[in-house]
């Protein structure tokens, strides 16, 4: 194999495996503070990607589309939590199941009153559409480049979040014990709303910057959520750093899996995932429960 | 039946003679049904209501939310087509065995790693297997890929001797073929629910810890009862090639999973019975929506919510709740429970 093209794949191992990181984040913190799992998380991330769409048909750019998709996803996540997601919070599994799967149902329905049932490309916003040239004979997508920048930089901003500020403080102790946060006089609902808006802004984020790459078309969010679920379980359920270390860990081994072990495509990350089972099964940076 | 105490079966002769009459019922539907149009629609209710039922045994039974019990329905179909040749069907008494063989093999892998995790790990390990096996009939050309691949369907034959039925009568054949068969899945788990097994799965799903501390090896008995549940899908799976002929990936899904635990609770999550009746109405209803609008998700989408926010005892709790007001459906957790006594049943089993 040449260099360069391991380069360029371990490159676009980095960029999906952050991107995925932005899906599971998401979704490790819904389910380690408010302990619900939300199956309709793969939707939210392809609401982002059809917004993104729908915006860059219509202003002709995809830089609106980001601010969109953050500003778009706290909105519908707070009203998510308000109108549905707060009945459900301990209600049996089964039934967080069965809400989220019927969310799932509704928003593919949305898609096609919208949108249609076709695919659709979505072009590369022109000030990024070249390639950096790296060596004499390799080049890489400026696009990528940036869809990594912005994922590491909201990453970052993530980890500071919760790691550095009295809110952060606050959803750890939640995630550690729910009962604390009523115990300290604050006001869990505020907790839950803002938690879950910001994994909701998480998911259609990720899915505006994937656009241009994966393009839209439907059920697009099915693929994508079940990878973050195998990065869920190897990260180990509720750990946000977890999750980042898995994400990347599934980025890279699925990319180079495809493209150096044809015939064996899709499969790589669920032997990885077997494997993390039986020799760890609460996940490589979960602690046993 | 007065000496009942699994709950998950008619508590009384009226409850057992209701279900008597819904397999009659059942039987004559094919004299009363209009065309063969519905004959068939029949045969894919009854197939639905098999693969609800087989994962009742791990949800309504044993407590285990399983989100990958679609794959070992579609790899049932799917072995099918692997084993039969191109042009000439295979007898029954080969494809079932075949089907149900490989299906309970793969439920065994998978439970055993699936099993290492509890409540969400498990359900979303099982949810990525299935997708994993999934994805090996879509990626790959071993099942016609995405497009999925006509088979010839397995004949009712035993013996060297062969039903042969008219081109019109075949969907009545393949209909009572499918009943005789639910009727059978439900006799044998209602029979695996008052043995010894039965209880101690029961007892797995109120209370684990206790269980451990009877002494009982759960992690054992919750793998026989997913490979026994893979197994009974593999049944439906089965009887799914030989109605249609037809695989895709699609039968694999996770979205199948996710129906029939909907058939579950829309049916009744603490009954046997419910999950048939579960799959009549969901089928049924999907039926019914054709008719009024072309949008089958948005109504299949919003009668979920309002069986997730409304009817949460199900279809069987409502006829429980009208006969017996007093007796709660589904207890509140912590609260004692008409199945306490199961456990304790076990121990004397």
């Amino acid at each position: 194999m040449d260099l360069a093209g391991l380069v360029a794949q371990l490159l676009n191992g980095v960029q999906y495996g952050l991107l995925l990181f932005l899906i599971a984040s998401g979704l490790t913190l819904v389910f380690g503070v408010m302990g619900i799992i939300n199956l309709a998380h793969g939707s939210l991330f392809m609401v982002g990607a059809y917004a993104a769409f729908l915006v860059g048909r219509a202003t002709g750019s995809l830089w609106l589309a980001l601010p969109a998709g953050i500003l778009g996803g706290i909105a519908l996540g707070a009203l998510l939590e308000r109108g549905l997601f707060r009945h459900f919070y301990k209600r049996e599994h089964l039934d967080q199941v069965l809400l989220t799967f019927a969310l799932i149902l509704l928003f593919e329905e949305g898609r096609s009153f919208l949108v249609g049932n076709d695919f659709h490309s979505v072009p590369i916003p022109a000030a990024l559409d070249f390639s950096v040239p790296i060596t004499s004979d390799f080049s890489y997508s400026a696009y990528r480049f940036a869809v990594i920048a912005v994922c590491l930089l909201l990453a970052l901003g993530l980890f500071w979040w919760i790691e550095r500020t009295r809110f952060g403080a606050v959803i750890r102790a939640a995630a550690e014990k729910p009962e604390i946060v009523d115990i300290l006089g604050i006001d869990a609902r505020l907790v839950h709303l803002v938690v879950f808006a910001v994994g909701t802004a998480l998911a259609l984020t990720a899915g505006v910057l994937a656009a241009p790459l994966y393009s839209v078309y439907p059920n697009m969010g099915d693929g994508f959520l079940i990878i973050s679920f195998v990065v869920v379980v190897i990260g180990g359920l509720g750990s946000v750093s977890g999750a980042f270390w898995s994400a990347l860990l599934i980025g890279l081994v699925d990319t180079l899996g495809k493209a150096y072990v044809p015939g064996v495509s899709g499969l790589a990350i669920y032997v990885l995932m077997a494997a993390v089972l039986l020799w760890r099964p609460a996940g490589l940076f979960g602690r046993a429960a | 039946m007065a000496d009942n105490d699994t709950p998950m079966l008619p508590a009384s002769r009226a409850g057992w003679l209701g279900l008597v009459v819904g397999a009659l019922a059942l039987a004559a539907l094919p004299y009363l049904a209009p065309s063969t149009y519905y004959v068939e629609l029949g045969t894919t209710a009854l197939i639905a209501a098999m693969l609800a039922l087989s994962l009742q045994l791990l949800v309504g039974c044993t407590g285990l939310v399983s989100l990958g019990h679609g794959a070992f329905y579609g790899l049932a179909a799917y072995t099918v087509y692997l084993v039969t040749p191109a042009n000439a069907g295979l007898p029954m008494w080969m494809t079932l065995p075949a089907a149900v063989l490989v299906s309970g093999a793969v439920a065994a892998v998978v439970g055993a790693l699936s099993l290492r995790t509890k409540g969400f790990f498990f359900l979303m390990v099982t949810l990525a297997f299935g997708q994993m096996i999934f994805f090996v009939f879509h990626d790959t050309k071993l099942g016609g890929g995405t497009d999925g691949a006509y088979l010839a369907r397995p004949l009712i034959s035993a013996f060297g001797w062969e039903l042969q039925l008219p081109r019109r009568q075949r969907p009545i054949g393949t209909y009572y073929v499918a009943l005789i068969q639910l009727v059978l899945m439900y006799i044998g788990l209602a029979l695996l629910l008052r043995s010894l097994f039965g209880r101690v799965l029961q007892g797995i799903r109120v209370n684990e810890h206790r269980m451990v501390a009877l002494g009982y090896d759960t992690y054992r008995y919750k793998l026989a009862a997913f490979i026994l549940a893979g197994m009974l899908a593999g049944v439906a799976g089965h009887m799914w090639a030989m109605h249609r002929g037809f695989v895709n990936p699609e039968l694999v899904g996770w979205h199948r999973s996710a129906e029939a635990l909907l058939m579950i609770l829309l049916g009744g999550l603490y009954t046997l019975h419910g999950p048939i009746l579960g799959a009549l109405a969901w089928v049924g209803l999907g039926e019914a929506s054709q008719l009024i609008t072309e949008r089958k998700l948005l109504v299949e989408g919003l009668v979920i919510l309002v069986v997730v926010l409304v009817l949460r005892r199900g279809l069987a709790g409502l006829w429980t709740f009208a006969r017996r007001p007093a007796e709660p459906a589904r207890p509140p957790a912590g609260a004692p429970s008409p199945e306490s006594g199961t456990a304790e049943g076990a121990r004397h089993g």
